[in-house]
């Protein structure tokens, strides 16, 4: 789970990290209220969505007088903001974080992931901060420090300040700045963190240290026991269909094809689209039904496919081991008695009672083309979409 | 010979009494595998499915002689039932269990460690299909009946692109010796690599099909695992080629993060070892089949 600039900013300052004076706000009055409260006379206005690249895509203003603020809020509330990291539909700004102007002396980037190699934390570090890390490791990779935490002992002082003079500090700020990385590290462990990363982390003219904009995202299996990360949660923020097919059990992404599918199984589900794909067809999305299939199950699935407006062409993949081939049948029978399918249907049963299962669908006056294999499946799917004259 | 599990290992159940871990026995009980009890704290003393129930797996281990173990207990508290099974002197353990949180598991890895190589309980899973060995006996959620007894080791991270291959394989002819499931999450007890060295030990095993997946340096590193150690022929293939990047496919440790983690990339890499790759799932039969006849 993905959180907020301004709430990721809240955790973090609670684990002893400076962050400059801000306040949220939700309407043009409250963002001018809220900027004579900060005090000063130079302000950001920063989009709260869930993605970076924010400042590019113009979701970050400056702004010299308070007026300025509540035009920037304006501008920026209610909009749909696309960035690098949205894809196209954007993601809708409903509340604006206000902040000071920081006057920055040096930027340093500060990252703390799971590395799945070793099975410990991996923090990241470079005096390159203000670049994603993609660019820093593809520009200037010289800059990056990379330090492992044995997390059955945690983090050791020496390893922060290692990393501390290795950002090139000044002697001063040494023992402050292995503060912020403990710090980062306590919360990353302490909340069931996945991600935190701090970009860019300042040095301000005034030498203290700030984050000046930050992430955080959380393990969703972990969620149960952080109910205070858990209500942080922003549905707004997420894709309609995927917030749809979560609360229903179901595992969903949408993507740009527009040949449907439903599939029992992570592994089978990528393995059938990229049967699609090299049918020469383009998957609409990832979607698994869970190893079970059940019939309650199929019916939400072919609820959340045929809403989707890119899918032409509808293709089943079901392979039955626990289960069996003439249940998941008249699941989908059911199915499709209760929403009606005016796009071509591909089906393909595999595993337990197959026999039974394609015999059930056929005496039933489902509107369907059945395929034996994955590529016998994909390749009617295809076969199907340019009949469609696509 | 097979690995990991044979006609004579004596299993636990733990999570026994629940309706998915009573359901899972009953169908490894008729597959033939040798369940000797189950676990259920404070249910100890009570039968269940004609079986004894203990209090904590000591106990059980204690009483019925038990090597193995596989878990259907809630992800909350699953972390700590393996934790459990190691200490009671458990050698396999298979952790059915989906969505046990990631800090969860890197606990249970650090646990382990404790215990020297021979000591050391292997830990199949979380978030798996188990591991069976086609004739002799189901530690696992597979339906057994797709599996032909045979020479090919199976080991992949997905339960139903698992049985495909079985059903592929079996619909050629072809045997299984064991089949294994690593399961889907970022941290798990026993890497692709882990799997490919019981293999190569095992003789009734000739050849290994390895079904992975984009997302983490597993599969890469067993691939050169058996460039530079085996001797027996491994054929792959990696799902996920139309996956976005940064995104969880279902698994939750299906998400690209890092160069090399892509199925494009995966596929190079492994090529450069010497693994072959089934270009399609919808081969990966026929792509055993070549190899076997090559030899």
């Amino acid at each position: 789970m993905d959180i907020h600039e301004y709430q990721a900013k809240k955790i973090l300052s609670d684990f002893g990290i400076r962050i400059p004076r801000g306040g949220i706000a939700y309407s043009p009055e409250n963002a001018e209220f809220k900027a004579r409260e900060i005090g000063g006379s130079k302000w950001v206005v920063k989009a709260q969505i869930h993605s970076g690249a924010r400042g590019k895509a113009g979701g970050i203003i400056l702004c010299k007088n308070e007026l300025e603020v509540a035009q920037a809020t304006d501008k920026l509330l209610g909009k749909k903001l696309v960035t690098n990291q949205t894809g196209s539909e954007g993601k809708i700004v409903n509340r604006v974080y206000i902040e000071e102007v920081t006057n920055i002396k040096k930027e340093l980037y500060l990252g703390l992931v799971f590395d799945r190699a070793s099975e410990s934390i991996m923090v990241v570090a470079s005096t390159a901060g203000g670049m994603s890390v993609e660019e820093i490791s593809k520009e200037k990779p010289e800059t990056i420090i990379r330090s492992k935490i044995e997390v059955a002992v945690g983090m050791q002082e020496f390893q922060a300040r290692e990393i501390a003079f290795g950002l090139g500090m000044d002697f001063n700020l040494i023992s402050r700045m292995a503060e912020v990385i403990v710090g980062c590290y306590r919360a990353f462990r302490e909340l069931d963190a996945t991600m935190v990363e701090i970009n860019p982390l300042v040095v301000s003219k005034g030498d203290h240290i700030f984050a000046l904009d930050c992430k955080m995202s959380f393990d969703n299996n972990a969620l149960f026991r952080r109910s205070t990360v858990s209500e942080l949660r922003d549905k707004s923020q997420e894709n309609e269909n995927e917030l749809y097919a979560a609360d229903r059990g179901l595992n969903y992404v949408g993507l740009e094809g527009n040949i449907g599918n439903i599939i029992n199984g992570a592994g089978l589900a990528m393995a059938s689209m990229d049967m699609i794909k090299l049918a020469g067809g383009e998957p609409a999305n990832f979607l698994d039904v869970g190893g079970g299939a059940t019939p309650e199950k199929i019916v939400k699935a072919f609820k959340l496919i045929s809403s989707d407006k890119k899918v032409k062409v509808i293709l089943v993949n079901i392979f039955a081991g626990i289960n069996r081939c003439d249940w998941v049948a008249e699941g989908i029978v059911l199915a499709l008695q209760k929403i009606k399918i005016d796009m071509p249907l591909i089906i393909r049963l595999a595993g337990t009672n197959v026999e039974e299962g394609n015999k059930i669908l056929k005496e039933s006056k489902i509107n369907y083309v059945e395929a034996t294999t994955l590529e016998d499946a994909a390749n009617k799917a295809v076969k199907a979409l340019k009949k469609l004259g696509i | 010979m097979s690995v990991l599990i044979d006609d004579k290992t004596k299993i636990i159940v733990q999570g026994f009494t629940g309706k998915i871990g009573s359901f899972h026995t009953s169908e490894m009980i008729k597959y033939g595998s040798k369940i000797v009890g189950g676990v259920t704290p404070g249910k100890g003393g009570q039968t269940h499915l004609e079986l004894p129930v203990f209090n904590t797996v000591k106990e059980a281990v204690k009483e019925t002689g038990a090597t193995a173990s596989i878990v259907f207990v809630p992800p909350a508290f699953a972390a700590d039932s393996t934790m459990e099974a190691a200490d009671a002197g458990i050698k396999i353990c298979v952790a059915i269990t989906d969505g046990i949180p990631s800090h969860d598991m890197i606990k249970v890895k650090r646990y382990m460690r404790r215990y020297s190589r021979k000591e050391k309980m292997t830990l199949i899973g979380p978030n798996c299909a188990g591991v069976i060995s086609p004739g002799k006996a189901l530690l696992g959620i597979m339906p057994g009946h797709i599996y032909l007894q045979g020479e090919i080791g199976v080991v992949g991270r997905s339960g139903t692109l698992g049985y495909e291959a079985a059903q592929q394989m079996k619909n050629l002819n072809i045997g299984i010796s064991t089949s294994v499931g690593i399961g889907g999450d970022p941290i798990n007890g026993s890497s692709f690599k882990d799997i490919l060295e019981k293999f190569e030990q095992d003789e009734q095993t000739k050849a290994i099909l390895m079904i992975g997946e984009i997302g983490g340096p597993q599969e890469v590193e067993a691939g050169k695992f058996a460039k530079e150690n085996m001797t027996k022929p491994v054929i792959a293939y990696i799902a996920g080629l139309t996956a976005p990047k940064g995104r969880v496919m279902g698994h939750a440790g299906a998400i690209v993060s890092a160069y090399g983690e892509s199925a494009v990339e995966k596929v190079e890499l492994l090529q450069e070892s010497g693994v072959t790759i089934s270009k399609n799932p919808s081969v990966m039969g026929e792509t055993v089949k070549s190899i076997l006849k090559g030899r």
